[in-house]
């Protein structure tokens, strides 16, 4: 491990990486120095994750190099990459959910027997280093997801880095869990590491890097470096980030830019509503449901949505939200409890009937469960009328009359496809997306379950769904939002309830600033409590 | 009636207990290396077949039981050697790859058993026996247990051995990753390639060991299609085990208590018809699976071929 007194650089040169149909990294320059935070800033797609990737040795780049101190360093494979004391902490968990903390930790480990009392010496020395406290023996899957990011930390740094790289380690971290993130990082950097902090928010960028870089489509499009930003306030800071994140795409996205970009606090920008005065659209009393999966199930949860009311619901991943709307939307039957739809008891409707009401669910497994990725877009976009009039005749499929409604949706939601006849599979995630949010909400909806709708999607789209959302919701229609991301809720919803392990355990209504950390607290507290 | 339950009845039945539970044992050990790994080997049965035919036919041979184990496991190992190539190294699905292994393993054995076998009725004999000194002086128990060939023992150690390693050492701690996440296992630096081809391999070999023991130690000789499902029984084992070799153990037993009560009864004089008690161990799994089947669970990974950034 370096000093600070010695600062070791490590240079990445002209890296090229090209997939096929696209260049991921396009002649990508740039110099991490040790004992400082490089912030590395773009929306999906820039090309952060393929640049990890290659320092983590798990691609290899077409052509360019990497060097440690002016001395050639060639990353062939992720034990190359470890072996150069670079640490990644990968954006999806890369914990084994059935293995203990420990465990996990000894994953990769040289020599025959598991050496259990070091690796318990070792965990204790990075607990200390990183201020948290890590229980060796409990079960990955049962660690909050602060606890697990720390885990992961422990791990990139397992055997003496010089390197760590966090890729996107916010995303889905309550704000209480992102402070004492930010803690660990400069603990890690005033051992003398290096770190990588890659991000899409730019207050975070501002916050914690000590230089950012930009990248935009594969290339590294404006650098700042530690004096200027030393030099700059905050506003001069976001704004020469925001030109170099948006550039000419900054007029198209216009006052929402250093919003989308997560420059400030997140606000509300529904209308408000007042609540009293509209009629209950959904209720669900004390509904219970029961699966053959393993995965969480909701258990007596009670919830009113209103007539024209945005209701967030937030909780960590997999914290029983797929049951939820999947027992709304009628995939899943209630095995207790009762909903009620605009006052009519709908528990025993099956999912079209309660379609045929104006019940919608737009999924989050939009590949796999939202669309059929063989079959045309025309198709897809009326695959949930099968069988129903205009569009089947006596069994007939009418393709005119098909065709007809798939130019409508595709002209109305703007879907970038060739033609209504292009296979959905081979369109980008974000005009799948507006394929399935244009089915749902055509044709009578009242009331539309939307599960993580801009999870992965770029920032145009993420701002134009949002934008269907909050038009569907001031026309009169409900909504029930399922997200993980705060900022979202915080932006779109006028009530978050916050769920964990199957339960609604917390309720914030959304007028004024620090909702987030509100909502933070009762997810928190969750978590612990459950413990 | 009593009279029938003597001691030297006990001790026939506990024998044959143990006689039918081995060739499950270490199969259904083999399963679980490759499962744990992530290498669903449907092939088992066609694996088991081809191991009992390579440990018959070498000891009918040689002469020589231990010669006949060892190229039971062999046979096992080179059997799934076509899972080792086709799924693990090309990313073939296992699915059709194992039960390909299956038609071909009972294929073949079939075939080279009627070219070279079917004329005489061919009997290996027992395979020599070890008495335990003192142990197998206890009445009743002592000469049932241990008065087994020492094939019993050094397979009941290999056991061990297997479920040691998976438990304790870091091969194991890999092994299993990479059967739950690989990509895990990737990052860490290890290479689930390398992990997965020592489990099928090693997985071939108790497979193997499992058929030539039935074979050579549990029948003494060999028909075709030997093995009568019991290369599925031991994926049911292994799903329902959930990687814990004692429970792959006591489950085995169960199977083996199955099959000798059925020979048993008719000793007692109970008039069972013949075909009752073919289906009797079967029954037992299919009750099993009835009361547990809710409660197995597979590694995540299992059946999927690892390849690098896919998701």
């Amino acid at each position: 491990m370096s000093t600070l007194t010695d600062p070791e650089v490590i240079s990445l040169r002209e890296i090229t990486k090209a997939f096929p149909g696209v260049v991921a990294n396009d002649r990508i320059s740039l110099d991490i120095v040790s004992g400082q935070v490089h912030c590395l800033l773009g929306e999906n797609g820039a090309g952060k994750s393929t640049l990890i990737s290659i320092l983590a040795g798990l691609q290899q780049p077409d052509s360019g190099s990497i060097s440690i101190n002016g001395v050639e360093a060639a990353i062939t494979s992720p034990r190359a990459s470890v072996d150069y004391g670079i640490g990644v902490v990968h954006q999806h968990s890369t914990l084994v959910p059935a293995f203990t903390v420990l465990e996990n930790l000894m994953l990769g480990e040289s020599g025959v027997m598991q050496e259990k009392k070091r690796a318990k010496e070792r965990l204790d020395e990075l607990s200390e280093l990183l201020g948290a406290e890590l229980d060796p023996q409990a079960l990955a899957s049962d660690l909050g997801l602060g606890q697990q990011q720390q885990v992961e930390i422990a791990k990139a740094i397992w055997k003496g880095s010089r390197l760590l790289i966090l890729d996107e380690p916010t995303s889905m971290l309550t704000p209480q869990a992102i402070e004492h993130l930010s803690e660990s990082v400069e603990r890690v950097k005033a051992q003398g590491l290096a770190v990588v902090f890659i991000t899409h928010k730019l207050r975070e960028a501002y916050s914690m890097g000590d230089c950012v870089t930009v990248l935009r489509s594969g290339r590294n499009v404006g650098h700042i470096s530690v004096e200027e930003l030393a030099s700059f306030d905050e506003h001069e800071a976001q704004e020469s980030i925001l030109r170099a994140m948006f550039g000419e795409d900054i007029n198209s996205v216009g006052d929402d830019a250093a919003e989308l970009a997560g420059a400030t606090e997140a606000v509300r920008e529904t209308r408000s509503i007042d609540l009293s005065s509209r009629p209950v659209r959904l209720e669900l009393d004390a509904v219970s449901s029961r699966g053959l999966g393993r995965d969480v199930d909701v258990d007596g949860i009670s919830v009113k949505v209103h007539e024209g009311e945005i209701l967030g619901i937030a909780g960590i991943d997999g914290h029983g939200q797929g049951a939820l709307a999947e027992v709304v939307a009628g995939q899943r039957p209630a095995s207790a409890g009762s909903l009620r739809f605009d006052g009519e008891d709908v528990t025993k409707l099956g999912v079209r009937g309660r379609q045929h009401l104006g019940v919608r669910y737009v999924t989050d497994d939009r590949l796999h469960e939202g669309t059929v990725g063989s079959m045309s877009v025309a198709l897809n976009l009326v695959i949930k009328r099968i069988g129903e009039r205009p569009f089947w005749r006596f069994g007939q499929i009418q393709r005119k009359v098909v065709d007809a409604e798939a130019l409508r949706l595709i002209g109305e939601y703007g879907i970038r496809t060739p033609s209504p006849a292009t296979r959905a599979g081979t369109l980008s995630g974000g005009n799948i997306q507006k394929i399935l949010l244009a089915r749902e909400l055509t044709d009578g909806a009242r009331l539309v379950v939307v599960n993580k709708p801009t999870y992965g999607l770029d920032l145009k789209t993420v701002h134009l769904v949002r934008e269907i959302l909050i038009e569907f919701a001031a026309n009169g229609g409900s909504v029930i939002l399922l997200s993980s991301d705060l900022d979202e809720l915080v932006e779109l919803s006028h009530r978050i309830e916050i769920m964990s392990g199957g339960k609604i355990v917390g309720s914030v209504v959304n007028d004024k600033p620090g909702t987030a950390e509100k909502v933070g607290h009762f997810m928190t507290g969750a978590i612990e409590g459950a413990q | 009636m009593s009279d029938l339950l003597s001691a030297a009845f006990v001790t026939v039945f506990i024998a044959s207990v143990i006689a039918q539970a081995m060739p499950l044992v270490l199969a259904s050990v083999g399963e679980t290396i490759g499962e744990q790994a992530g290498v669903l080997n449907l092939g088992i049965e066609g694996v088991m077949l081809i191991g009992a035919y390579s440990g018959f036919i070498v000891t009918l041979t040689t002469g020589n039981f231990w010669l006949g184990m060892l190229a039971g496991a062999v046979g096992g190992i080179v059997a799934n050697l076509a899972m080792l190539v086709l799924n693990v190294w090309l990313g073939l699905n296992q699915i059709v790859i194992g039960l390909a292994i299956t038609l071909v393993g009972e294929g073949i054995t079939s075939v080279l058993y009627l070219q070279n076998n079917a004329k005489s009725v061919t009997s290996l004999g027992t395979a020599p026996e070890l008495s335990v000194p003192f142990l197998s002086d206890i009445p009743v128990i002592g000469p049932a247990i241990f008065e087994q060939s020492a094939i019993f023992w050094i397979a009941l150690v290999l056991v061990v051995i297997a479920g040691l390693f998976l438990a304790k050492t870091n091969w194991g701690l890999s092994t299993r990753s990479a059967g739950q996440k690989p990509s895990s296992l990737d990052a860490a630096g290890g290479s689930v390639i390398q992990i997965r081809s020592i489990a099928v391999i090693l997985g071939g070999a108790f497979v193997g060991l499992g058929g030539a023991y039935l074979a050579a130690i549990t029948t003494s000789t060999f028909t075709p299609f030997i093995t009568n499902g019991l290369g599925f029984i031991a994926i049911v084992i292994t799903m329902l085990s959930r990687g814990r070799i004692l429970v792959v153990v006591i489950t085995s037993f169960v199977y083996g208590f199955a099959v000798a009560i059925g020979p048993a009864l008719q000793v007692l004089g109970y008039n069972v018809p013949a075909d009752v008690i073919r289906m009797i161990p079967f029954i037992v799994v299919i009750l099993t699976l009835i009361i547990f089947a809710r409660s197995s669970v597979v590694p995540p990974a299992l059946g999927t071929p690892y390849s690098r950034g896919a998701r």
